[in-house]
């Protein structure tokens, strides 16, 4: 080879080591830790968290909710009639499903529809709606057959079930069965290929998407994405995401486990905070059929006997992330309330000498309680065995029954004698956002139907106010209402409000403008490049 | 040997067909409901039975059991009850990082363990045997996750040499690859060392009292060659035996390994479809877990036959 040739040879080489050296147009990638892995990606048939937090990422609602509790436009712009019985919502310009065809208002009806079917409010809804009908491409109207206060809060509602829209021939899957086709018209894609479940999602922009001129307040208002990609990652092991976040390997974790947050104090280059205000309830549950707590004298006496503070002790640890909230619908919210709160407050060993002296009164002839005890969620696995002794200590006999969260799911659903599976008692926990009035309150339902949600309390009277409440579109009486059931609910011993926690998220220095909200939003939030 | 492989495989049938039966049966009698799952703890019993009823969890045990076999001897193994995704896609997205982390500990096993237990077997009673016997002895003791979290903090965290989680295939480059695999498959690993360490140890132990390995010391033979050629091929049957269960158990319970180094294995996803009562995923696996036992078997027996000519199959 010639001098000349090398010297090309070289200008061709230094050539391609430029061109590797200038990247493409950079793109910026959002690693993130989720507090639960996606295993199921249909947001109107599940109620997990993680898969709403899926939902808001691929599908839009017609109306969004702000950080004071009001219903705003978001796909649509609303008007109501004079008489409040008739809701006709316009849905704004530009709006896109994720495979290019337009949004049209048939596609929101059938949507709403088959929320409707899957959602427990929805479904409550329907019984007061006459009609839903698409009038042209871009106008849908509900009609109410008899007057129904919640309408817009329902339709903008993040908690669990939202009425995401998505192209009518995905809202005519039959009844039961999931959406997998993840096609909304939200301001992200969701990247099937890439999508392992139990351990990865991916998401990208959404470039057709057009965020609103509002400011971003939850889930209303503009919602402008400034990352190319979020990549949700599932890691089993909290070690291993908070070593990943001190490394660099991922940007933020959702939740962080509060008794590991020292680890990240140490390090200046994670920060962290409470992104979630509203948090979660931990609540203890009654079995009303079964003996000893089909006797409200000894449901009461329970309530006596456990302690807000050292279950919450028990199930955070740190002060700083949890309050002995008295609400039966989460602190921070329009309806918080403090009535019949005397059956969670006052020290420990007045609540005690109560409780004996009224399980004493109450003929409770020492039937064993069974708790049912996960021992694969770190969250609920302790307080049992902490409440248990309280229990023991007022004068009950209680079985803990040790099982992991799929089998105590499956046995809360059966009301048999506990000699045939049945149960006593289980802790679980709400996100506030899931209980944060009589409507989607599962809790609270008094109705003692076989399908209301497990422990299956009566109570006309809070039938009653629950109906009242569903008619009432005035904030004042909605509160009243509210709070009488709460005090109701309390001094019928529905269940035990051990109190609230805040989950902690962390993330790395430089991550920017996360958005404060009910679930956690990706909107809003930049990476430097 | 073309008759007894085909006399093993046709065995095989039977074994994998009963496995199927108790694995059906035993998911069916285990408390917990897919529909749950995927409904999530707020949902309410009717749309728990909705989604029961859309999943054909209802119909007759038998009926399921018939049709989930039938399909499968079609070689369709059905769809994830959770995801609704086809099984053997998911099990593919998965096998790949499970069966790269135990061959790379099985290299690194091979490699490492072999020489050591030839080591001590060569300097029995002296320094170095007592330190090999040390080590297996903490291989064996200390947990794989705290072997992992040791790894992590000096290695990762600290040093920096590695990163601290995650999984490239091959298919991305040598580097990436072997830049994420070794730390797991290290951790992995260190009981399969200690084991096949002490067996390689004792196994060559008896073979050097021998008299043909005295015979061929007095011949005049290399220490080298009475090593490897005489001893070592003789001892080799014990060796194999470990090697290859090992590698078969390795397989299927790398769990903690994938956990602690966030590699998206077979392993996570089991747990994964246990926790959520995922059935035909759970099934597929534990069929597909039970055929490489099977088959890795079958190849330590034919590793045998060619280790030692004296072994013929009829």
């Amino acid at each position: 080879m010639t001098i000349t040739g090398l010297r090309a040879l070289g200008m061709a080489a230094m050539a391609a080591c430029w061109m590797q050296a200038v990247p493409a147009l950079a793109e910026t990638e959002l690693n993130v830790v989720m507090q639960a892995p996606l295993r199921t990606l249909d947001p109107h048939l599940s109620t997990a968290q993680i898969v709403r937090t899926h939902g808001f990422m691929v599908f839009d609602t017609l109306l969004g909710m702000d950080a004071d509790y009001k219903p705003q436009p978001q796909m649509a712009d609303y008007a109501v009639s004079d008489d409040g019985l008739t809701y006709t919502f316009t849905l704004r310009d530009g709006l896109k499903w994720h495979d290019g065809s337009d949004v049209t208002a048939e596609d929101c009806v059938a949507s709403l529809k088959r929320w409707a079917a899957n959602d427990a409010a929805g479904k409550t809804m329907m019984d007061y709606v006459a009609s839903i009908e698409a009038t042209s491409d871009k106008v849908l109207v509900l009609t109410l057959a008899q007057p129904f206060g919640h309408v817009l809060e329902l339709l903008a509602k993040p908690s669990p079930v939202p009425p995401f829209m998505m192209p009518k021939r995905l809202a005519e899957t039959p009844s039961g069965e999931q959406v997998t086709d993840m096609i909304g018209s939200g301001p992200f894609k969701f990247v099937a290929e890439e999508y392992r479940p139990g351990d990865q999602a991916v998401y990208v922009k959404n470039d057709d998407y057009v965020p609103r001129s509002e400011p971003m307040s939850w889930t209303a208002g503009g919602k402008v994405v400034n990352v190319d990609k979020v990549v949700w990652k599932a890691m089993p092991d909290m070690q291993t995401s908070i070593n990943a976040l001190q490394s660099g390997d991922v940007d933020l974790i959702e939740q962080v486990a509060i008794d590991l947050l020292p680890l990240l104090q140490m390090n200046d280059e994670v920060e962290y905070g409470v992104l979630n205000p509203l948090g979660i309830q931990v609540t203890g549950r009654f079995n009303h059929r079964l003996p000893p707590f089909d006797n409200a004298d000894v449901r009461r006496a329970a309530m006596y006997a456990l302690d807000q503070e050292q279950l919450m002790q028990t199930a955070i640890g740190d002060p700083e992330y949890y309050t002995l909230c008295v609400s039966a619908y989460g602190c921070e919210v329009p309806l918080a309330s403090d009535a019949g709160a005397e059956y969670l407050t006052g020290s420990a060993d007045e609540r005690m000498a109560k409780a004996k002296e009224l399980l004493a009164g109450s003929g409770y002839d020492g039937t064993p309680v069974l708790m049912m005890q996960p021992t694969d969620l770190t969250i609920l696995s302790t307080q049992p065995i902490v409440a248990a002794e309280r229990l023991r200590e007022a004068g009950f006999t209680v079985e803990v029954a040790s099982m992991d969260w799929a089998t105590l799911q499956s046995r809360k659903n059966g009301w048999q004698p506990v000699a045939e599976g049945g149960w006593n008692m289980l802790f679980t926990y709400w996100g506030v956002t899931g209980i944060w009035n009589p409507l989607v309150h599962a809790l609270l339902d008094g109705s003692g139907s076989d399908t209301a949600w497990a422990g299956w309390p009566v109570s006309p009277e809070i039938e009653a106010l629950r109906k009242e409440y569903l008619v009432s579109g005035d904030l004042e009486d909605q509160k009243r209402i509210a709070s009488e059931i709460q005090s109701i609910a309390y001094d019928q011993g529905f269940y035990f409000n051990a109190g609230e926690a805040q989950t902690v998220a962390a993330w790395t220095k430089g991550i920017a403008d996360l958005q404060p909200g009910p679930i956690m939003l990706f909107w809003g939030v930049t990476k430097p490049e | 040997m073309a008759y007894y492989l085909i006399r093993r495989l046709l065995m095989a049938i039977p074994v994998m067909g009963l496995i199927a039966l108790i694995v059906f049966l035993l998911l069916r009698l285990t408390p917990g409901d897919p529909a749950q799952a995927i409904a999530g703890d707020q949902a309410t019993p009717e749309q728990i039975a909705a989604i029961r009823d859309s999943l054909g969890l209802d119909a007759p045990l038998m009926s399921q059991f018939v049709t989930w076999t039938g399909n499968m001897l079609r070689g369709d193994f059905g769809y994830s009850l959770i995801s609704q995704r086809p099984v053997l896609e998911m099990i593919g997205q998965r096998v790949g990082p499970t069966l790269a982390l135990a061959t790379v500990a099985m290299i690194l096993t091979v490699v490492i363990s072999i020489p050591l237990g030839i080591l001590a077997a060569r300097r029995h009673g002296q320094l170095l045997d007592r330190f090999v016997m040390s080590l297996s002895v903490i291989g064996f003791s200390v947990p794989i996750f705290v072997i992992g979290y040791v790894l992590i903090g000096i290695f990762a965290v600290n040093l920096k040499w590695f990163p601290v989680q995650g999984y490239k295939p091959l298919a991305d480059g040598l580097w990436p690859f072997l830049h994420r695999i070794f730390l797991p498959g290290l951790a992995l690993s260190s009981i399969y060392i200690a084991l096949v360490s002490r067996m390689t140890r004792a196994a060559m132990l008896e073979v050097l009292r021998e008299d043909y390995v005295r015979t061929a010391r007095a011949k005049g033979l290399s220490e080298r060659v009475v090593l490897f050629r005489h001893a070592l091929r003789n001892a080799a049957i014990p060796i194999l035996t470990v090697v290859g269960t090992g590698f078969a158990m390795m397989i299927s319970g790398v769990v903690v390994t994938e956990t602690v180094f966030n590699v998206p294995g077979l392993g996570r996803l089991v747990v994964d479809a246990v926790l959520a009562r995922d059935y035909p995923l759970i099934q597929a696996i534990i069929l597909l877990t039970a055929g490489t036992y099977v088959v890795i078997n079958l190849l330590i027996d034919i590793s045998y036959a060619m280790t030692d000519p004296r072994i013929r199959y009829q």
